[in-house]
């Protein structure tokens, strides 16, 4: 009998330790150095930074200009090779929130800030007490008191011609205004557009696809200039209240898109159900259908709100001053012909954008992951 | 309005007799139809009797032969013949015309740079990925206008002057006053050229075909790539020496105070190009993006498991699927930029917006023909771009079982 077993005589030698996975250099090796052509983009992408970086830190902090020994009018600015200039946004900070506002009565714009921000906040912060009733005011009584402390011509407020009205205020004006007016008329057009009746869902078709298909700047210049051949006699809406009118038509279209897109995705099921319980049409869409549609794209509606308020700096085409304009106007003075001021004027304009939008994409994120409230699967 | 669902009503029974016509769900339709075709031609009647009203204070009409006047301005920058004797409809023609030069050069440039940027943001390095994610974060949370003025600005007082233009070898110039880039010059040989170019391609195109097909068939590999280069230069190598050699570059040259020759590109183009391409681009990578990982891992893993190689598993399997999420929204960011090229009215570009429906309108007065003439453009490009994508929709569309 052959014997078959085996019995190791030595002591098999001490493999090495496995390669580490967690720590600083198991990380970059893992992300940084995987490979060849990895390690090549590395190097790249450094050099690319350190390329950019230093420029950049000089141009916006090292060489800039943060204070004006002579009292902010823009001598300290005009020096060859200067950085930004910042002392030219301390300066004009006023005219870029307020614009040509007059200053004595710039408290009622801060007034009406304070109001909406305290009126907002139950809205936006989930779990806050009285959302019903900041709700009703906010998108109700709000825009009516807000018009009037804007305008004024009441309880002995100076009246304020909305050409005095500018900057900031104007560009938050005119983006709430879009965002609360687009949203109802958006919804209205998409349920037209999904109705079985042919002549409701034709006009709705074609003003969607009219409006959708043309840019905004046409839709502005129609404003400004034929609006006014298609009123009444003696109607003559001004400048301010008919880019506001163009706005909220062209982005009602795109906002029934995407509550279109909402409205597809919900399963038949949900209409037969409701159907079952004995709701009726309206019913239906108001407590069943539209909660969840509009909450499926969330996402869709936020991304709209974010191009409404970058497209409200189209209205400076048409010679109204909001943010953007107001910014260009006081790049182009002459008592400040510094080389960078101008520039620097644009960085603030583009970081104030950019705050506001950013904020919205991160806070549509937020509220995506709170309203997650099905199945996850 | 609220009829969302697509089931049939179920008329109740008994409606027939007895119950009010209200109830009657047929009826209603009818009924709420009519209401809003009286409504809109309520509103058409208004607006028309309005603007009859108007225009008859003003002693104008509606009506399109002003187009054939003579518009008497001059226009920066133009592909077509134009000068101060062309008429109104010249200038509608010279803005499509630029219109469309300025959309094809941006997408083809969004194109590239966004796919670059999109597949950065799903790279394996961590520095790669991140420096792309801020540039999308950062460019499209930005205004386009915003972008376009700052573009505008630094190309008009962040380059050197004439004499210490910027210059890449001898044939790329680029200074305070545009950007200089040498110039096909030929004659009617020209064509003989093109339609060569045209052949050498379809012919390389018909090999690739007739090539993969018989790899399908017979499952041996075959080179692709350097038989069809090789056709593909000789055919054009052909076309191009048998005419003649008919095309010359005429390069830009620095002649007194400025440059002479060449093409000469307006800095509004270049800013306008720039901007479009910078913001379109970050939208692109993040279509991009979002189709490729919409293919689900198990689709790689399936096709190592079937052996194919890497270069294949891209090419034959996560393509094909991502690209079906990709084109849709593609196509509505080059419908975008085609409509965002509008923009160029701010910077003093002339393209349609800001030639017709802007200096046109001004001087000849007729707001009305003109914004619907303007609007008509962008309509047709909406409608070949829907044409396009229901086309393609249908062409990839899933085969269920």
């Amino acid at each position: 009998m052959t014997d078959l077993s085996f019995v190791r005589g030595e002591i098999v030698g001490q493999r090495p330790a496995p390669r580490r996975s967690t720590g600083a250099v198991a990380w970059m090796k893992n992300n940084l150095f995987s490979s060849v052509g990895n390690t090549i983009m590395t190097v790249a992408s450094v050099l690319f930074v350190l390329w950019l970086i230093p420029p950049l830190y000089n141009f916006l902090i090292g060489d800039a200009v943060f204070t004006d020994p002579e009292g902010l009018r823009g001598q300290a600015c005009r020096i060859e090779g200067v950085g930004a200039c910042w002392v030219f946004i301390r300066a004009r900070f006023g005219f870029f929130m307020y614009g040509f506002y007059p200053d004595s009565e710039i408290w009622r714009v801060n007034l009406m800030f304070a109001i909406g921000i305290v009126l907002i906040i139950p809205l936006l912060v989930p779990k806050m007490p009285f959302v019903r009733t900041a709700a009703v005011l906010f998108f109700v009584v709000y825009p009516v008191v807000a018009y009037f402390l804007m305008a004024g011509g009441i309880f002995g407020l100076r009246q304020v011609p909305t050409g005095q009205w500018g900057g900031l205020t104007l560009t938050l004006i005119i983006s709430l205004i879009g965002i609360i007016l687009s949203m109802p008329i958006g919804i209205l057009l998409a349920l037209g557009r999904q109705s079985r009746l042919p002549i409701i869902k034709a006009c709705c078709v074609g003003f969607i696809e009219l409006w959708r298909a043309v840019p905004l700047i046409t839709v502005l210049f129609m404003a400004a200039v034929m609006f006014p051949l298609f009123m009444p006699r003696g109607v003559s809406p001004d400048t301010l209240l008919r880019a506001i009118i163009g706005i909220v038509l062209f982005e009602s279209a795109y906002m029934a898109e995407v509550v279109r897109g909402g409205l597809q995705a919900m399963p038949r099921g949900q209409y037969e159900a409701s159907a079952a319980l004995g709701l009726n049409k309206v019913k239906t869409m108001g407590l069943i259908i539209l909660p969840q549609a509009l909450k499926h794209v969330i996402p869709g509606i936020v991304n709209t709100f974010i191009a409404l308020f970058k497209d409200t700096s189209l209205v400076s085409i048409i010679g109204i001053f909001e943010l953007l304009n107001t910014v260009r106007a006081a790049g182009s003075d002459v008592n400040w012909s510094s080389p960078t001021h101008a520039v620097t004027g644009y960085i603030f304009a583009a970081f104030v954008f950019w705050i506001f939008c950013f904020g919205m994409s991160r806070y549509s994120i937020y509220m995506e992951g709170r309203l997650h409230t099905g199945h996850k699967r | 309005m609220t009829d969302a669902t697509n089931n049939e009503p179920v008329t109740r029974t008994g409606s027939g007799h007895g119950a009010s016509l209200i109830n009657n769900p047929k009826f209603r339709a009818v009924i709420y139809q009519a209401a809003m075709l009286l409504g809109v031609v309520l509103l058409i009647w208004w607006l028309q009797s309005n603007a009859a009203y108007n225009l008859g204070q003003q002693n104008k009409s509606i009506g399109f032969g002003f187009l054939n006047s003579t518009s008497g301005f001059q226009i920066g920058f133009s592909l077509l013949p134009y000068e101060r004797a062309s008429t109104y409809f010249d200038v509608y023609l010279v803005g499509i015309v630029n219109t469309l030069l300025v959309a094809s050069i941006g997408i083809v440039l969004a194109t590239m740079l966004g796919f670059t940027i999109g597949i950065a943001r799903l790279s394996p390095n961590w520095i790669l990925r991140k420096l792309a994610m801020v540039y999308v974060e950062v460019m499209r949370n930005i205004p386009l206008l915003l972008q376009l003025f700052f573009w505008y600005f630094l190309l008009l007082n962040a380059l050197p002057a004439v004499r210490d233009s910027y210059a890449l070898g001898d044939l790329v110039f680029l200074n305070q006053r545009g950007l200089y880039l040498p110039a096909i010059v030929s004659d009617g040989r020209f064509l003989i050229v093109v339609a060569g170019f045209l052949i050498a391609l379809g012919a390389a195109i018909w090999f690739r075909r007739r090539t993969i097909k018989k790899i399908e068939e017979t499952g041996d590999r075959k080179p692709i790539w350097l038989p069809m280069i090789a056709i593909f230069a000789v055919i054009f190598a052909i076309a191009y020496f048998g005419s003649g050699a008919p095309v010359e570059l005429d390069f830009p040259e620095l002649r007194g105070f400025n440059y002479a020759g060449g093409f000469q590109v307006p800095p509004e183009l270049t800013a306008l190009i720039l901007g479009l391409v910078i913001y379109t681009s970050a939208f692109i990578a993040e279509v991009v993006r979002a189709g490729i990982q919409s293919v689900s891992y198990g689709q790689v893993e399936a096709a190592e498991a079937l052996g194919l190689r890497e270069s294949d598993r891209m090419r034959l399997v996560v393509i094909p699927q991502a690209m079906r999420v990709i084109v849709p929204p593609l196509t509505s960011q080059y419908l975008n930029l085609t409509k965002n090229s509008s923009l160029g009215a701010a910077i003093g570009f002339p393209e349609l917006v800001s030639v017709f429906a802007g200096t046109a309108l001004n001087q000849s007065g007729r707001a009305i023909e003109i914004i619907a003439l303007t609007m008509a453009v962008y309509l047709t490009f909406s409608l070949l771009t829907s044409i396009f994508m229901n086309w393609y929709n249908a062409r990839v569309a899933l085969v269920e079982r």
